[in-house]
């Protein structure tokens, strides 16, 4: 017991260091959030959001990426039913396959997009070279909705495929012998046990989805306003930082009631581990 | 009909890996074009490869990214690898608050972190390099926890009882028992960490202050300016780094395996 007692006090640093570059952080942006610029009290910076500007670009913030998970999601589960089937011995190295564009820098990947999608960029003249006609995306919110489905698609695949590889292999051959079919056995029994996955999936794109600024700003050209962009904003142009605390305090309400939203979904007892 | 069935979903892959990687032929190309515009393609050239150890910003900005993204790796890989320990040998309720606070950086929104971060940052120091450092910490360090712990959970703590038995010193029994069983979630832990912190954006833009700039910050102040061509030549370095390194230690389990069914 003294042993035991001993070694968890290696967590010690780990509990000061989240006391001060956790918990502290979250008291002072709402500290700013809820005072002037003279230091006096308010609420007029967490009310701001009912501004019809602030209330529009929630809410295409909540649109864009809601529809960013579900195309994520639908893209993403059989990428990681097929990896799962797969007969290969090294199975960590399909996983790097997905993290390896990352050391590719990520703002020249969305800038490789804007050459790709452009008005006379490659997909236009692949298009127009097979007879087919162009599309004018760049700069729209559907040039946005590729842009974030481009970056957030291996935090899809990569929790799916990690559940999928938990299931036992033989309740799936017990479900064929008893004389399930394909589609059956993936309803009654894939769907359900990857369920984990599913939920870690939607929470880890929905949420950088939700509060991205980076994307719109390139792929959007400055024309899609979502939240995020707002207050990068308040605290580079506007230089209104009480304002900027009061959107992002607005904004982690709404991360944690999605999450709150998911979590009922999900009655699973792993902790909340997400990776 | 299962040929049909597999030839469809390896079609599918490669639709995927097409998507995913196109932007990076897209790079690579253009890392040897000659020509400053991003949209003409003016014949082959290396003169950027060669530009690249002579242009300042660029050559500045990736050490001042290596030195971050070295230092917040190690060092969230010490702290996170010792807290993992520590975690789990505490008592399930303490346990419990410890990994919700770990968390709070993961499914906190980028933003907000950085921000949090910064106004913390504002009060007690000067922002620069030390500030990104210490927040590339603060959300690198959960990857390294969740990479852990469920090695050590895994393994029966018996080993380590019957080694202290048996009349090791706890750091000899560590170094002996627990330490072979982890190692493979220490490196992917810092692996994760590494590529976080290489490829964030969000949280170094807003801790940097005047005058700090990673490649990612950099490029966004220079996109109004035009990208300098030398990006490309050097992003596509990077990149074949990556993958070489992947090849590599890909062979060498690939032996190892070879190795043990003979």
């Amino acid at each position: 017991m003294t042993n035991k007692l001993r070694t968890s006090f290696l967590a010690m640093p780990y509990a000061i260091w989240i006391l001060i570059c956790t918990i502290l952080p979250l008291f002072y942006i709402l500290g700013y959030a809820i005072s002037n610029g003279d230091g006096s009290f308010t609420i007029s910076n967490l009310t701001a959001i009912a501004d019809p500007v602030h209330l529009k670009s929630l809410g295409l913030s909540i649109q864009t990426a809601f529809i960013t998970t579900v195309i994520c999601l639908i893209m993403a589960y059989p990428v990681a039913l097929i990896l799962h089937n797969l007969k290969i011995t090294n199975k960590g190295f399909i996983v790097f396959l997905f993290i390896l564009p990352m050391w590719m820098n990520f703002m020249l990947r969305i800038l490789a997009w804007q050459n790709i999608l452009s008005n006379n960029g490659i997909l236009n003249s692949i298009l127009s070279a097979i007879g087919l006609p162009t599309i004018h995306i760049l700069y729209t919110k559907g040039a946005v909705i590729l842009g974030m489905v481009y970056d957030f698609l291996p935090y899809m695949i990569l929790p799916i495929y990690n559940s999928l590889s938990k299931i036992n292999d033989d309740i799936i051959e017990a479900a064929a012998d008893l004389g399930a079919g394909w589609l059956n056995t993936f309803i009654k029994i894939t769907l359900p046990l990857s369920k984990d996955g599913i939920i870690s999936g939607i929470i880890m794109v929905f949420v950088p989805a939700l509060s991205s600024f980076v994307v719109s700003n390139l792929l959007g050209g400055g024309k899609v306003l979502l939240i995020g962009n707002v207050i990068e904003q308040e605290f580079t142009l506007a230089r209104n930082w009480n304002l900027g605390s009061g959107l992002s305090i607005i904004l982690m309400l709404f991360v944690l009631l999605s999450m709150s939203i998911m979590n009922r979904v999900d009655n699973s007892e792993n902790g909340g581990m997400l990776i | 009909m299962k040929k049909v069935k597999k030839s469809a979903s390896f079609l599918y892959l490669g639709i995927i890996f097409l998507f995913l990687y196109a932007p990076i032929f897209v790079l690579i190309v253009l890392s040897f074009n000659n020509s400053m515009s991003r949209t003409v393609w003016g014949g082959f050239t290396l003169q950027w490869y060669f530009n690249l150890p002579t242009n300042d910003t660029i050559m500045d900005a990736l050490w001042t990214t290596l030195r971050i993204t070295l230092s917040s790796s190690i060092l969230a890989t010490i702290l996170g690898t010792s807290a993992a320990i520590g975690i789990n040998r505490m008592k399930k309720n303490h346990a419990a608050i410890m990994l919700g606070a770990t968390n709070i950086p993961l499914l906190n929104a980028d933003i907000v972190t950085g921000i949090s971060l910064m106004l913390l940052f504002t009060r007690f120091t000067s922002l620069g390099e030390f500030s990104v450092v210490l927040a590339h910490i603060a959300f690198s360090v959960p990857y390294v926890i969740f990479n852990v712990l469920p090695k050590l959970q895994s393994m029966s703590e018996s080993c380590f009882e019957a080694a202290m038995d048996l009349g090791a010193t706890p750091a000899y029994a560590f170094y002996k028992v627990i330490w072979p069983e982890i190692i493979p979630g220490v490196l992917s832990g810092f692996l994760m960490a590494f590529t976080m912190s290489l490829d964030d954006f969000t949280i170094t833009y807003f801790t940097k202050g005047a005058g700090v700039n990673t490649m990612s910050t950099m490029l966004y102040t220079e996109l109004r300016k035009g990208i300098q061509p030398e990006l490309y030549a050097l992003s596509t370095l990077l990149f074949l780094l990556a993958f070489l390194m992947l090849i590599a230690t890909n062979l060498k389990s690939f032996n190892k395996k070879e190795a043990m069914r003979v």
